[in-house]
């Protein structure tokens, strides 16, 4: 005799195997989906991963918090990430000593501009304190980003929802808004991409040109440090 | 890969104690970070016998973006409420930053006399 389904849906809903492996199953469907498309910008594997889990736990009607005490063990995996963004920063070493200046000077512009211009457009708008914290580091890669959130008083996944759309966003019109602008610079380019749309933006100038991505790279990777630093100060203004 | 592993998140204990510890403006992750390229720095070697892992970590970085943005979930009445504001805000600040930060690369590299910059 067959065991109830119903009783082996309950005991599975309860424990972290189920949400686990459908976390990583969905982000391989993502990562599939995004490579059969060309690995263009609009099939990004993360908005395709959280939409097929957003489905199943409207469909399933499941809380996020149940969700999470599965999916936890892939979101710890941010911290140690975060430490080995080291690397890429630490072999570019050698570039970024010979234009360390004109870095500088777009990582200073570019971050502070991506934090100022958000919080004055969103207080603009009237958004709550908790809003503006968990928009302040939105330019920075997520585990930063949710770190800073964290700190601020922000939402942690709310932090990580508007990261990842400015990722987007960033890859999609960076080409054309460069050329508009007229910046032919490939470090340029590159390393306010970076700045400004961290990881899902390094992806894109890497797929344009290498100078552009190493350059995006070190964005990123500066970005994440300086935001750490500024975005507190910065929020202080709104608050 | 367990004892590179194991590596990182030592650096990431001592940098949560000393982020911590020190009242420090960055998180823990971060401070690691910092440390670890100091580390890297001084014994060249460590950054070889990471690599491996880091790259294995860096290759999926994507994949450990999905939890937290799953919340979105428990999100969809503010992103509902205040779509819009969030969309001017996120449009238009990614647009003025890509563009003060390549404008600033550009202008310090031509006043340094950088023949690169375009």
């Amino acid at each position: 005799m067959l065991a109830d389904p119903a009783l082996i849906w309950a005991y599975l809903t309860q424990g972290p195997l189920l949400w686990l492996t459908l976390t990583l199953i969905a982000y391989l469907i993502g990562d599939a989906m995004f490579r059969a498309a060309g690995r263009r910008s609009f099939a990004n594997p993360v908005l395709i991963a959280m939409i097929l889990l957003g489905l199943i736990l409207i469909a399933t009607d499941t809380s996020y918090a149940t969700y999470f005490e599965g999916a936890q063990f892939v979101h710890f995996m941010l911290g140690p990430a975060t430490v080995a963004l080291a690397m890429p920063l630490y072999d570019n070493l050698p570039r970024v000593r010979r234009a360390a200046l004109p870095i500088l000077a777009g990582l200073f512009a570019g971050s502070l501009v991506a934090i100022l211009s958000a919080l004055a457009i969103a207080w603009g708008f009237g958004l709550k304190p908790e809003v503006l914290a968990s928009l302040a580091p939105k330019s920075t890669t997520a585990p930063v980003a949710i770190g800073i959130a964290e700190r601020l008083g922000g939402q942690p996944t709310l932090t990580a929802v508007l990261v990842l759309l400015t990722g987007v966003f960033g890859a999609m019109v960076a080409t054309p808004w460069l050329n508009l602008i007229g910046v032919r610079d490939w470090r340029a380019r590159g390393l306010a991409v970076g700045t400004a749309a961290h990881g899902i933006g390094t992806a894109r100038a890497f797929q344009v040109d290498p100078t552009a991505g190493a350059f995006a790279g070190i964005g990123m990777g500066l970005n994440a440090v300086l935001t750490a630093i500024i975005a507190p100060l910065v929020l202080r203004l709104f608050l | 890969m367990i004892p590179a592993l194991s590596l990182i998140l030592a650096f990431q204990l001592v940098g949560e104690v000393a982020s911590r510890g020190l009242s420090l403006p960055l998180p823990g992750p971060v401070t690691g970070l910092c440390l670890l390229v100091g580390c890297c720095l001084v014994w060249p070697g460590l950054a070889d016998r990471l690599r491996p892992v880091t790259q294995g970590l860096l290759a999926h970085l994507s994949l450990f973006f999905v939890p937290a943005g799953v919340g979105v979930v428990a999100h969809l009445p503010l992103l509902r409420d205040h779509g819009v504001a969030l969309a001017a805000a996120l449009a238009g600040s990614t647009l003025l930053s890509i563009a003060a930060g390549a404008w600033a690369f550009v202008l310090i590299a031509r006043r340094l006399g950088d023949r690169d910059a375009g």
